[in-house]
This record gives structure tokens, sequence and C-alpha cells, in this order.
């Protein structure tokens, strides 16, 4: 007779369906790190000097600092001499000004991954894509369109060549270069990233998008992110990620900031879905991330929605600093851990500002022998006047040998705050499984169907295509936990 | 249609069903009847291929098939319905979006092209007319704050939709209230075709008066201990229970 777990263990026993590696010629530092390597990245990417600065300020920091242990999460130390901290693909001369002029090899790469550049390309006006490949920018699409509203999107190197007065007033203004142990190593070594900034009034019609992939072995991943909206501007944001099997855990220490001015608002949406490792806990990305918007300005609004699936252990609370008055932060999460998996992830909410508001809603699915851990923290401050917060934090188990755990930390300073908090924890039945097999669905599709309509809330947060494509990952991620 | 041959059948090593026999053809009705905790619901259960019910013996012959050898969804892909004595909750899972992968889940098995939403939209309307299913109840989390007599009429709703060949109605009857048990015995008998066997379940000879059996089994203590046409009903109701345990217990003496 099968019991539910073992059932879930077969689901959970299917290969990674992403797992294959693109032969590109990599321009990589041998591993190691200290002031020469960090000069050396400053320099390939001939970076003004403030930056050179900065990230060596970074670096002085970061070698005082030791990795946090607070977190829920087990991995072998990691030996950050043993990193090599810069890989780019090969280019001939210049960046490809179209895709026609992009390695085949890298567009077969997202072909596997579907996500079918060209055909975006042709799909015209819905997506922008800024198409990273190992720490450097391949391809942009819709950068025209984008250029005649003032918006700019671009990699964050050339948005250091292009607009360094805008990087200089807003980089580390949200997440400071000592901030933390992973976000000052970012710091002092990222190669490359994002960079967005609407002008006033701007209205951004298009969702902008990045697709990040990791490919080098041993390279450790440091992205760079950095969204401002100006006075009155709003944007949409996607950033979306798979990663080729590999046997050695990878770090990535990306970080994101997001600044919002007045009546601005920001949507950043992530579906994230790297190696998660094997059903062992063998290979896998090691995701240390530091995200954090400030609403800086009255009005203004930042909304982070993510739904991870991937990596090996997972380490992010992507936060809002809500300083201006009446500024509202959302955090819509979906996190799910398999096999080995284990994710320590949550948000803060710091209320600064006079009226803020925070929505907080959180679903941990935990199976296998993934552990899942929400940790959340919302502080009001004394100034805070009528600050509110809603949490919301549901788990859902399957089978037996797999955990979840909440930590909700509440630091109220000012007696006039509204708080709201819920929870649950929920078991996927047999009984829902069989009732749906009953009906002609695969006890796997039964499975996928529970799952995602326990992530309904957060789902409806996505932009549209996103949440098509977040569905579909859970699906896959999922595979193997019921037969 | 079904062909059930001495089936005996255990959960969690308690034997339950001690020898069924039982032959249904295309268009009959059947009714099985008997005290709590005589089986019903086990037989359902194994009929449907739940996991937890094993089975020490004998068959289930369904349309040629050997039915124990099929998983769960087959079954129900080969057009076995059970209509749930529980129906269980799904939260923000629509009962639409639900119908939706059920029915295309059976076309494919057929061999069929998938419906498209259109077609779909339309199909499901026509069919919550039958059990007076108001429409606002298909954009609604499958049975999610339903209230008892709302999950059965929505039971007899998704069977209306997948068009089975043989549906198990597990005590649908219970927990209605006259004129509901009267929309659902409607929907039901407008269900009944020379292609389609059913085989309903009750505990009262009540739904029996609105679904007219051509066979009534009385089941005790995982056996059937008499068949009979639809006057084994009323006079089961007339002498009550008591009479089937003498008279069972008098067989075995
Ligand atoms: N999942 C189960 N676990 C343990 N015992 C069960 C289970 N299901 C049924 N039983 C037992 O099997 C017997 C028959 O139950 P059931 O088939 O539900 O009867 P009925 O539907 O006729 O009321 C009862 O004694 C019941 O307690
Ligand atoms: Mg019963």
């Amino acid at each position: 007779m099968k019991t539910e777990t073992q059932n879930l263990e077969e689901l959970a026993n299917r290969d990674y369906k992403y797992g294959f590696v693109t032969d590109i010629d990599a321009d990589s530092l041998p591993p190691g790190l200290d002031e020469d390597v960090v000069r050396a990245i400053s320099a390939k990417k001939n970076e003004p000097e403030f930056m050179l600065e900065w990230r060596l300020k970074a670096f002085r920091h970061w070698k005082t600092m030791t990795e946090p242990t607070w977190a829920f999460v087990k991995y072998p130390e990691i030996d950050y001499q043993a990193i090599s901290y810069y890989s780019a693909p090969k280019k001939a001369g210049e960046g490809p000004k179209s895709l026609d002029e992009v390695d085949p090899e890298l567009l077969k790469t997202y072909e596997k991954l579907g996500i079918p550049l060209k055909e975006q390309e042709i799909l015209a006006g819905v997506v922008a894509v800024d198409a990273v490949f190992d720490s450097v920018s391949v391809a942009t699409t819709f950068k025209d369109k984008l250029h005649d509203l003032g918006i700019v999107f671009c990699s964050f190197s050339e948005a250091v060549q292009n607009h360094p007065e805008l990087v200089e007033k807003y980089l580390g203004t949200v997440v400071p270069h000592t901030d933390n142990f992973f976000a000052a190593l970012n710091s002092a070594v990222f190669s490359d990233g994002s960079f967005v900034y609407v002008p006033k009034g701007v209205r951004c019609p298009m969702e902008l998008s990045t697709y990040f992939r990791i490919n080098a072995a041993n390279t450790g991943q440091f992205e760079r992110t950095l969204i401002v909206a100006d006075e009155g501007a709003s944007v949409s944001y996607l950033e979306g990620c798979t990663a080729p099997m590999r046997d050695e855990n990878q770090l990535h220490a990306a970080v994101v900031e997001l600044v919002a001015l007045d009546n601005a608002k920001i949507k950043y949406s992530t579906v994230q879905n790297w190696y998660p490792g094997d059903k062992d806990g063998k290979g896998g990305i090691y995701n240390f991330v530091t995200k954090r918007g400030k609403c800086a300005g009255v009005n203004s609004k930042i909304s982070w929605t993510q739904v991870e699936t991937g990596s090996a252990i997972t380490w992010k609370y992507p936060s809002c600093i809500l300083q201006g008055d009446n500024s509202i932060g959302e955090f819509y999460s979906v996190a799910l851990t398999n096999n080995k998996q284990q994710a320590d992830t949550g948000t803060k909410m710091i209320h600064i500002g006079k009226n803020t508001r925070s929505t907080i809603v959180s679903k941990g699915i935990s199976a296998g022998e993934g552990q899942n851990t929400y940790r959340g923290q919302v502080k009001i401050l004394k100034g805070a006047d009528n600050a509110r917060n809603y949490s919301q934090c549901d788990s859902m188990l399957l089978g037996d040998r797999c955990g979840a755990h909440t930590f909700p930390y509440i630091d109220v300073q000012n007696p006039s705050a509204t708080m709201e908090h819920e929870a649950s924890t929920a078991k996927i039945g047999e009984d829902q499984i069989f009732y749906c097999q009953q009906r002609g669905i695969s006890a796997e599709d039964a499975v996928s169907m529970i799952v995602n309509g326990f992530c309904k809330e957060v789902f409806r947060e996505l932009p549209m295509e996103f949440a098509v494509e977040a569905q579909k990952l859970l699906g896959i991620s999922l595979e193997g936990s019921v037969g | 249609m079904l062909e059930i041959k001495n089936l005996h059948a255990q959960v969690e090593d308690k034997p339950i069903l001690q020898g069924i026999d039982l032959t249904i053809n295309p268009g009959e009705v059947h009714a099985i009847m008997g005290p709590n905790g005589s089986g019903k619901s086990t037989l359902a259960s194994v009929i449907a291929g739940r996991d937890e019910y094993e089975v020490t013996g004998g068959s289930i012959d369904y349309k040629g098939k050997d039915l124990l050898d099929m998983e769960p969804e087959d079954r129900a892909r080969e057009g076995v319905f059970l209509a749930f004595q529980y129906p269980v909750e799904i939260p923000g899972v629509s009962n639409m979006y639900f119908m939706k992968a059920a029915l295309n889940a059976v076309r494919t098995h057929r061999g069929e092209s998938e419906m498209d939403a259109m077609d779909f939209l339309a199909w499901v309307k026509e069919r919550a007319k039958l059990v007076q299913m108001d429409e606002s109840f298909l954009k609604r989390n499958i049975n999610e704050g339903f209230s008892g007599g709302e999950k059965k009429r929505n039971e007899i709703f998704q069977m209306a939709v997948l068009d089975p060949s043989l549906a198990v109605l597990d005590e649908t009857d219970s927990g209605l209230d006259i004129d509901a048990l009267r929309i659902v015995s409607d929907g039901v008998n407008a269900l009944r075709n020379e292609n389609r066997a059913v085989l309903v379940i009750t505990h009262y000879q009540r739904l029996l008066e609105y679904i007219v059996p051509d066979k009534v089994h009385v089941l005790y203590d995982g056996k059937i201990i008499r068949s009979g046409d639809r006057n084994l009903a009323l006079e089961l109701e007339e002498k009550g229970y008591g009479w089937i345990e003498q008279e069972a217990a008098e067989a075995t003496r």
C-alpha cells in the first residue's frame, strides 16, 4: 500500500528540466579576492574613479565582517578565496546591436528555457528584455521606445558609463555598502546588473523584464540592480531566473535597490527558478540576496512579489522603508522547498512616515525534506502615526519529512498603530488529491492544482504572463511530490 | 457494465468487505442500503480506487476490463464517477477551472480534442441547470464555504458535466432538505439512460421514492445479505435494520 509520503517522494525524484551547460568561452579572473581583484574588475569595466573608491570602501568594510549565522539554513562553509569574481562571455568588439548579433549558442539556451527572445521582439512592445548572461548584458531590446520617454533601462555597466551622475546619486542609498556581509561583498565585486530610471511624471508603458542565468562553473554571481522612479513616475519590473545543472554549489549574492520619490510607484516581481540541487541536496545555488526599497517620497508605493522555487539555499528578505508620509509597502511571496532545499525568507517593513501602510502575504510550501522559514519584521517607529500593517503567513506541507517555521518579529513604538496578523498551516490532504483523481486528474496535476490554489492571492499580484509562468514552474518544481 | 465477484477488502488490517457479489447492467439503477458502518462507503471507495482500501480477494470487471488494475484517474477517465459522501474543499481552485481540467482529462483519454473555453462554458451552464445550480457557484472555489446541501448538489453537477458510464452516489441524500432532495433526484433522473448504470448508496428509503431503483441490495457487515426489488426498501423502512440483523444472525446460525 502506498502512503502519502512515498507518493510525494516519487514525484520529488524527477530531473531538473533546465539542466544543461552552454559552451561559450568565458573571459574570467582567476579565483581569489583582494584589493587587486576589486581594482581589476573596476578596470575591466572602465569605471570612473567614484566607483572604484566605493568598491574599495565596501571591500575594506567586508573584511571586518563575518558571515551571518542566524538564518534557519545549513550549508558547508564558503571559501571566498576559491571563487572567481569575474566572468563575461567573449564578445567580438562591441556588444551586439540586435538579436542577430547574439551568440547563437546563447539563443539556443534561451530557447531550451522557453524564452524565445526573437518571438518576444516580434510581440512588439509587450515586454522589453535586458537579458543578462553571466553578469554581462548581451541583448537589449525595446530600448528606443523607452528612450523616447526618457526612461533609462540598461545594464548597470552602461549606466555607469552613460549616466554616472544618476548612479552616483542613488547607489548605496537604500542598501549601503556596510549593510550586511553579502551586500558588502556584492558592493566590492559586482560585475553587472540592471539599471532603471523613470523620469518625473512618466508611467513606463511596458513591463521591464530581465532574465538572469548563471553559466560558468565556480563563478560567484554578483548582480546589482538599481531602480529609481522619480516624482509621479511608475514602473513594473520583472526578474526571472533559471540555471543549468551544476555539481558545485554556486554562490549568488545580489543586491537590489529601489527608490520611489514623491507619488512614485515601483512594482518588482521575481520568479526565481535556479537549480535547487539534486534530490540528495547536491549542487544548486546559494542565493543570498539583499533586496530593499525605499519609499522616500510622500504617497509612494513599493510592491514586491516573489515566487521562489529554485536555489539550494535561499536567504532573502525584500523589504520596504516607508519614509514618506502615506507611503505603502507590499510583500507577496510564494516560497517552495522540495528535496533538501532550504529557504529562509520574508520581509521587513519599516514604518517611519505618518499613515504608512504595509501588507505582507507569505505562502510557504514544503515538500520532500524541504525546510521553509518565514522571517518577517514589522517595525513602527515613534513618528509613524496611524501606521497599519496586515500580515498573513500560510504554510502548506506535503508529506511528513519537511518543515515550516514562522518567525514574525513586531516592534511597535507608536501606540496609534494597527497591526493584524494571521497564520495557518495546512497539510495537503490525500483526500483532496483523491478527489481530483476521481475526476480524472492525475495525482501530479492535482498537487499542482491544489498548491496553485493555495498561492492564488500571490499569483494574482503578478503580471499576467508571469502568473502563467509561475504556475507552470510550481508544477515543474513539485513534479515527483506525489505518484 | 459492472461485475463484482466475491470482493474482500480491508482497511488498516481490519476486514470490511467480506465477499460482495454484484452485477449492474447498462441502464440499471441499483440501490445499496445498510446500517452505518456496514461498508457502503468502503465499497464505493474500492470501486473508485482509493489507496487506503486494500483489496484482499475477488474481482471487479468493468466494461470487460479489470477495474482493480487501473489507477483511480484512469477509472474516472473510463467513466467511473463517485459522488462523495463528504466532498472535500479545495481552496483557491474554482469549480469551473477544476471541471475544465477534469473534462479535458477525460476527453484526452478518449482521444478527443480538448474543449475550447466557449464550448466548455456553454456546456457547464447547461449542466448547471439540471441541478438548478446558480452560475455563481461555477466561479467559487471547490466546495469552499458551501453548505452540506450545496456540496451534494455540486457533486451531481460534476456528474452531469463529466457524463460518466457508471455513477456511484454515496449518501447523496444525507444533509439535503426535502426541496434539495427533489432537485438532486430530478437531476439524477434526467441523467438516467440506457447506457448509464447508477449505484445509489443510501441509509434511507426516502431517496428511493424519487430515484426509483431497479434493484435493492442490503449490505450488512460487509456482505450483501438480501437483494430484491424496490419493495425491499419499503420493507426495510417498515421493519428497521434490526430485522435485517436478526435475519443475518439466523442465517449464520
Ligand atoms: N479510513 C478508515 N480507517 C479506519 N477504519 C475505516 C476507514 N474507513 C472505514 N472504516 C471502518 O470500516 C467500516 C465500514 O465503514 P464505511 O464503509 O464507511 O461504512 P458505511 O459507509 O456503510 O457507513 C466502519 O467500521 C469504519 O469505521
Ligand atoms: Mg458511508
